[in-house]
């Protein structure tokens, strides 16, 4: 019952993500931040198999540390996003002596940056290494709540306050019409002066959030 | 003495110097000379032309400039068989980073890449280095236009201006007198053609003897690289003073 949604603003990309970590029907915790701090301007919204999420998510998370490391640049969020895309791409077919071995990721990505140039954007990544550069997006079950809230009330160039309204009625729509629905979700913005988290909304208070 | 040292590519002499690296320069040094500026609005290339039978095919193919991808060039001096395995080297490693992030390879980056290979041949595989140096000249949003040179140590440089081949040093500080830090592309090819005239054995410049090719951005924005056709470059080393004109149009 995973929820990862995004949508781009007026100079700001803004992911949610809920924040309940569960195994089967047992949630361990409550406040598991899925959305992690890329690079000073990019966000990474993962959603999936709790492993590979944070192996995955690492992983990229170093190889872009790395990159900037050694070009003294960083990547765009184009190019963290193909790349990202890429990796994902060849665990599914990996030549093993002779026999092409899957080894996929189970993990939905969702990518927002903001970049000097080019101002913010959002990158929709799946499992199958699907890449598509968006506007707004959801993964999971909250797709089929939020994707048809947010097509009917979404906008280019949305202000902070116009979005963040927006991401409500969609966590509204997930607590009432999803099953069974996480009780918290937190949001993480980025925009010219880099990424950070903007808001929990907890109907659970658990204990202090925390911090990366 | 040294001989002693020089078989092995791969260890150092007694005084701390690798002999094959070196011997590979003196080949270079043998080669055709090329010359490479960086201005403000575009980089410029020009070689030397060793190969001037008449016998010669012309094609449209050149001896000293080879496209590397969109937004970088080179040009060479030294082994030409040692330097087309390097330009593959460096057409695949550029290609390489556009498949992985779908962009282009920033420049420097792909320099620093191919002399990452060239450094390999001095250190392990007991394999000769190449015979090769290298004028890299290209464009890339970062750092706008940029000229690096490399040699077979696997060593590089970011350059304002830059010779290689026959006559470098002679041609680099004729360079260092004349350059300014905010000449124009079109100055920038009379100097390089100029410095050329100095250093070349021949007394006077024909297309048949030099190429010349430039690195700059089109009024659309888009990286142009571009070999100078013979035709317009006779008529700019008229231009420019740097050869006799065809008696037979006086």
């Amino acid at each position: 019952m995973e929820c990862v949604f995004g949508l781009v603003g007026k100079g700001f990309a803004i992911v949610v993500a809920d924040t309940s970590a569960v195994h089967g029907i047992l949630v361990h915790k409550t406040n598991e931040e899925k959305i992690m701090k890329l690079d000073s301007h990019k966000l990474i919204a993962a959603s999936g198999e709790g492993g590979d999420r944070v192996q995955f998510s690492e992983y990229i998370h170093k190889n872009v540390a790395l990159y900037q490391f050694r070009n003294g640049i960083p990547l765009t969020t184009s190019a963290a996003a193909n790349f990202t895309r890429a990796e994902l791409a060849a665990a599914l077919r990996k030549l093993v002596g002779v026999v092409f071995v899957q080894n996929p990721y189970a993990v939905n990505i969702l990518l927002a940056g903001y970049d000097n140039h080019t101002g913010p954007s959002l990158y929709y990544i799946d499992y199958l290494a699907t890449l598509h550069k968006v506007d707004k997006a959801a993964f999971g079950y909250a797709s089929y709540l939020s994707l048809s809230m947010m097509d009917t009330h979404y906008h280019a160039g949305m202000s902070l306050q116009e979005a963040i309204d927006l991401v409500d009625k969609c966590i509204t729509e997930i607590r009432s019409r999803l099953v069974v629905a996480p009780p918290n979700f937190v949001m993480k913005i980025v925009d010219q002066h880099g990424a950070r988290e903007c808001a929990w909304r907890q109907s659970l208070p658990s204990a202090s959030p925390t911090f990366c | 003495m040294s001989r002693r040292y020089d078989s092995r590519t791969t260890i150092f002499s007694p005084e701390g110097r690798l002999y094959q690296v070196e011997y590979a320069m003196e080949a270079i040094g043998n080669a055709g000379s090329a010359i490479g500026i960086l201005s403000k609005d575009g980089v410029v290339l020009v070689g030397e032309k060793k190969v001037t039978s008449k016998l010669l095919q012309t094609s449209s193919s050149t001896e000293k400039m080879y496209k590397i991808d969109d937004h970088v060039a080179c040009a060479v001096a030294g082994i030409m068989s040692d330097a087309n395995i390097l330009i593959n080297t460096a057409r695949v490693q550029a290609q390489r980073y556009t498949y992985a992030y779908q962009e282009p390879m920033p420049v420097e980056q792909l320099v620093q890449s191919l002399c990452d290979t060239k450094q390999g041949y001095t250190q392990f595989g007991g394999l000769r280095p190449f015979g090769v140096s290298f004028l890299f000249a290209g464009w890339e949003k970062n750092f706008g236009f940029q000229l690096y040179m490399s040699d077979p140590s696997g060593n590089y440089g970011g350059w304002k201006a830059g010779a290689i081949g026959a006559n470098n040093q002679a041609a680099q500080s004729i360079l260092k007198q004349d350059y300014k830090d905010d000449i124009t592309r079109e100055e920038a090819v009379q100097l390089a053609l100029k410095v050329l005239s100095k250093t070349m054995d021949s007394t006077s410049l024909t297309s048949e003897k030099i190429e010349l090719a430039e690195v700059f951005l089109s009024p659309s924005g888009k990286v142009k690289y571009e070999v100078c056709s013979p035709e317009a470059l006779n008529k700019l080393l008229v231009k420019f003073g740097v050869t006799q004109p065809a008696t037979d149009t006086a």
